[in-house]
């Protein structure tokens, strides 16, 4: 088992706050991502479990044991950095070994000459030169044990990192935006590898990145941070799906969610630029509120008529770029100053260009209050609030 | 009408057209014409007369050139006060080059852990490398005087023995070699603090994560290793540098006492400016720049590993 | 699969024994730094402080470190009346300057039709600057006093420059310098009608501006401290530099007034001292510019 719990961490570099009270939970096995823009903090907390700065405040536990007084290497815990941080004097197979051999030789049996007095030595090297091959087995890497890093290519060198990672079985992987040296091509493969690897060894994944495809497509739950703080926690479906805040919205999914200015009418629902939007709120009248569209939940009507709960906003088309298998369109919408972007399949009609409706289901809409957080429409009928699953509102309680 | 060729891709707009090229080749060696001038008066001719002369018996003020073939480095390698000389400039490297670049080293190594007090360090180090070294000669003949000096003065404090330094034949030399050092520590220690700034730092914190928990375990495992070429680079300078040891001899000892200081180039200098036996310094000036070219193609080829990660 | 590490519940070293070996530790490393650096520093402080001593205190043979009497208006004064101490320094800087500025004029256009242009007896003359690289001063002294000689050229400023005018470590250093500067540039300004001359002067020169002002530091370093080559051509005091004007106002007191001689020693040295003391950055890199290449 390798719980790894993080109770109000806090960090500051002088005056400077970088983390402010992260309070998270990951479970054995998990697969978890931290995501954000640079700077939000996501590579000082990993640094922080690993053991390489100290936090300001607040603990962190594997297995419930607190860990803040052990030395990296007595936690456990692995780490893979982004520029990979292999040794470049000694061979793919020295490097892989390096843990191991730290571990279980003692500084004499490591000094440069007086080494070769140790009759145990030969023994030890021997079991890990075992181990080390059967890593690198695991990562197609074996040929490559004689070379020194400069030989090898990107890919391979990330290989190799991971193996010195595995090699000491930990109880936790640690990975540092390992994916963003590589070219794009190889990023698409090593998510995959990565995402199978997780799957095999079944040890829990600790990764940063600020790529919000690599955070949807590998992990078991994401936990997006911005200026020190996690803003939601949430596999990646609710992120995607209930956005918490405007941030996390923006933030995940490519192309970005539309956003338009919205208020709250005098019957409690929502007015955006001028046309009815049929949900209810909480919120009092006049409240300003902001109305979120993903891309794909747009369409130009065509010719069929509007159904009940749907609202077309008029605009006029400004670009449509053909993707091959779906169209981006640009459409400017009058009352508001950036375009609308919409996604329709490739099958779509397009018709002329020029004025057209875009249509959109109310259902489909995402609500944020002034400051940014989400908003739950109340079901008129039901007077319940729709949502059912618990969001994290970043400050350690759950809502529900 | 010669018409300029573009090339694509960034590439040099080169002038092509037989008279384009023919201003470029023009432009090319009229700019390198005084450097080769130079180079031709300064360097390679006087070189090449170095060389003829050595085999020859030509004093200051001759008339005619008689050609005596190898006997100048006969007798050189013969005269006990060549031998002495080069035995004591070797001797002089001995002491000077593992110290200095030891000593810079661990300096070094030490400097670069510091955070607020690393400028001080840097400086104080770095300040002998500043100074004219003839004056600080002159201050440490001040220094290590036998009757006045504070060194002494000290050393009587203490309790220990007070010494000549520079009129003790036996002492003259390491002497020297100290003062010597002084001076060169800080550059060495600058050279290495470079060498050591260039390793990354998250080498050290994944060394640190796979288990090299203290100091000498990170240094054998990655400062040794990454400062070799450094290394190697250092040895090399501090030698040919020692090699070349003469204003701490021309200022403090002269060459004595009883020529127990008496390097390779005082003796240069003697015979060829002071005795002006022109001939004789001749060939004791090919034998020092043989042995710089050793040490020059040693350094070249140390230069061309330095990039081998 | 080999057994993991146990991870140990309890604290792995006491707080408190940690603090304490990080402690000494500190202690050593800066007790070890501090007395390196007294070593450093010895030679200057007793220089200054021996300068303000009057001769009785100096003779005295005791280990003080203060004067108790300020002389050093009498030490200077002697220092800089009876040797041409200013004049020795002036010398340095005149000759400095026109070293280093006749290096720059020949190093510059040679270093960029190295790096940039094609012309016969390229590769010729680039293996010559390598192996002129490895050749010091010391090795065509002889042939080129001989020569100075014969055109009764000795004991002249000129005579003294003469060695130096061609750097060899400047042709390289530049040429390394410029092989890195965009062809883009180059070709714009010959599009625009630039002559070589222009371009090398007015486009490149400036960029490398960083390297330049670097290894002019080497340069007049390396030559305010020079002496190997000033001893042998001048024999006139007037002209001469700093290190051969120590060592002949030292020749002329001899052993005796060491408050006269550690003054002159500080004002020769002053010089240097103060602008590595201003300008940190740009000494160090200049003079370690040997192992940056």
């Amino acid at each position: 088992m390798a719980r790894v719990e993080l109770r109000s961490i806090t960090k500051s570099f002088g005056s400077v706050p970088v983390l402010a009270g992260i309070d998270l939970d990951i479970a054995d096995g998990e697969f978890l991502t931290l995501v954000g823009a640079s700077g939000c903090g996501k590579s000082t907390l990993v640094r922080i479990i690993a053991g390489l700065e100290p936090q300001t405040s607040g603990t962190v536990a594997i297995d419930g044991h607190p860990i803040d007084h052990l030395r990296p290497h007595e936690r456990r815990v692995a780490m893979v950095f982004q520029s990979y941080a292999l040794y470049p004097h000694m061979t793919v197979g020295a490097n892989i070994g390096l843990p191991l051999t730290m571990q279980r030789l003692s500084l004499w049996e490591r000094l440069p000459l007086v080494k070769h007095l140790s009759p145990r030595r030969r023994g030890v090297m021997r079991g890990i030169e075992s181990e080390v091959r059967a890593v690198a087995s695991q990562l197609q890497i074996e040929p490559l044990l004689a070379r020194k890093p400069a030989q090898l290519s990107g890919g391979q060198r990330q290989r190799v990192a991971l193996g010195r990672s595995m090699v000491r079985h930990p109880a936790a992987f640690l990975m540092d935006e390992p994916l963003s040296n590589l070219d794009a091509k190889l990023r698409v493969h090593m998510r995959t590898e990565l995402a199978e690897l997780h799957a095999r060894l079944k040890t829990t994944f600790i990764y940063v990145t600020h790529d919000q495809v690599e955070a949807m497509t590998m992990s078991d739950r994401v936990a997006m941070m911005d200026a020190g703080a996690i803003l939601q926690l949430g596999t990646p479906t609710e992120l995607y799906a209930r956005p918490a805040t405007v941030k996390v919205a923006q933030f995940i999914g490519s192309p970005s969610i539309n956003l338009l200015p919205a208020a709250v009418r005098a019957d409690g629902t929502i007015d955006v630029l001028g046309h009815r939007v049929p949900l209810r709120t909480a919120l009092a009248e006049g409240a300003a509120v902001t109305l979120g569209l993903r891309p794909e939940a747009i369409a130009p009507r065509g010719e069929v008529p509007l159904q009940p709960g749907q609202v077309a906003l008029p605009a006029a088309m400004r670009r449509a770029e053909n993707l091959g298998s779906e169209y981006i369109l640009h459409f400017d919408v009058a009352g508001h100053a950036h375009p609308l972007i919409c996604r329709v399949p490739a099958d779509h009609e397009l018709g002329e260009s020029g004025n057209v409706d875009l249509v959109f289901d109310a259902a489909a809409c995402h609500l944020f209050d002034a400051g940014g957080a989400r908003v739950e429409p109340v079901d008129g009928a039901r007077g319940e609030r729709r949502s059912r699953v618990p969001l994290y509102l970043g400050t350690g309680a759950a809502a529900q | 009408m010669s018409a300029l060729a573009m090339t694509g891709g960034g590439r040099m707009l080169r002038r092509s057209g037989g008279r384009q090229a023919f201003i470029e080749k023009l432009n090319g060696m009229a700019f390198c014409l005084p450097a080769t001038i130079l180079l031709l008066v300064t360097c390679l001719v006087p070189l090449c007369v170095l060389v003829i002369i050595s085999f020859t018996r030509y004093e200051l003020g001759d008339l005619d050139i008689r050609f005596v073939g190898l006997a100048n480095f006969s007798k050189a390698l013969g005269d006990p006060v060549f031998r002495r000389s080069l035995f004591n400039t070797l001797l002089y490297m001995a002491i000077v080059l593992p110290g200095s670049v030891i000593l810079g080293l661990l300096v070094a190594v030490l400097v670069h852990g510091r955070k607020r007090t690393r400028s001080f360090y840097e400086i104080v180090y770095f300040l002998p490398v500043t100074s004219t070294l003839i004056a600080m000669a002159t201050v440490w003949q001040f220094l290590l005087h036998p009757k006045i000096g504070p060194i002494n003065a000290f050393l009587q404090l203490v309790g220990l023995p007070q010494h000549a330094f520079l009129s003790d034949p036996a002492l003259a030399l390491p002497t020297l070699a100290v003062v010597g050092m002084w001076q060169l520590i800080g550059f060495n220690m600058v050279l290495f603090l470079a060498g050591l700034s260039a390793i990354p730092r998250d080498l050290y914190e994944a060394a640190e994560v796979d288990g090299c928990a203290s100091a000498v375990d990170r240094f054998l495992t990655i400062t040794w290793p990454l400062l070799g070429p450094t290394m190697m680079f250092v040895i090399v300078t501090t030698s040919i540098t020692a090699f070349k040891i003469f204003d701490t001899v021309a200022v403090m000892t002269r060459g004595g006492p009883m020529g127990s200081s008496e390097v390779l180039l005082y003796a240069v200098y003697l015979e060829g400016f002071q005795y002006f036996h022109t001939a004789y310094a001749a060939a004791l000036t090919v034998i020092f720049l043989a042995f710089i070219v050793v040490f020059a193609v040693i350094q070249t080829f140390v230069l061309e590993r330095r990039v081998h990660y | 699969m080999a057994t993991p590490l146990p991870l140990t519940a309890a604290p792995a070293t006491s707080p408190v024994l940690a603090r304490l070996r990080r402690a000494v530790s500190q202690v050593l490393v800066h007790g070890f730094l501090l007395a390196g650096a007294v070593f450093m520093l010895l030679p200057f402080v007793w220089m200054l402080v021996t300068s303000i001593k009057p001769p009785a205190e100096i003779f005295s043979a005791t280990l003080s470190l203060w004067p108790r009497q300020f002389y050093g208006v009498e030490n200077y004064r002697f220092a800089l009346t009876t040797a041409p101490l200013l004049r020795f320094a002036a010398n340095g800087i005149f000759i400095c300057g026109c070293i280093l500025a006749v290096q720059l004029l020949v190093a510059i256009p040679c270093a960029y039709a190295l790096a940039k242009l094609r012309f016969p007896g390229r590769q010729l003359l680039f293996v010559l600057t390598l192996l002129a690289l490895a050749i010091p001063v010391q090795v065509p002294a002889l042939p080129l006093y001989i020569g100075l000689a014969n055109l009764n050229l000795l004991n002249t400023y000129f005579s003294m420059m003469v060695p130096f005018f061609l750097s060899v470590f400047a042709i390289f250093l530049l040429r390394q310098f410029f092989r890195g500067f965009p062809d883009d540039i180059i070709s714009a300004a010959r599009l625009d009608g630039m002559s070589e001359f222009e371009i090398v002067w007015r486009i490149v020169t400036p960029s490398a501006w960083p390297a330049i002002a670097a290894f002019a530091v080497f340069s007049i370093v390396a030559h305010w401290n020079d002496l190997y080559w000033p001893l042998i051509v001048i024999s006139d005091g007037k002209l001469a530099p700093p290190p051969l004007g120590m060592m002949i106002f030292a020749d002329a007191e001899t052993g005796s007034n060491y408050g006269a001689l550690t003054a002159a020693a500080t004002v020769l040295t002053a010089p240097l001292v103060v602008t590595f003391l201003f300008a940190r950055r740009h000494f160090i890199a200049g003079i370690t510019m040997t192992g940056v290449k």
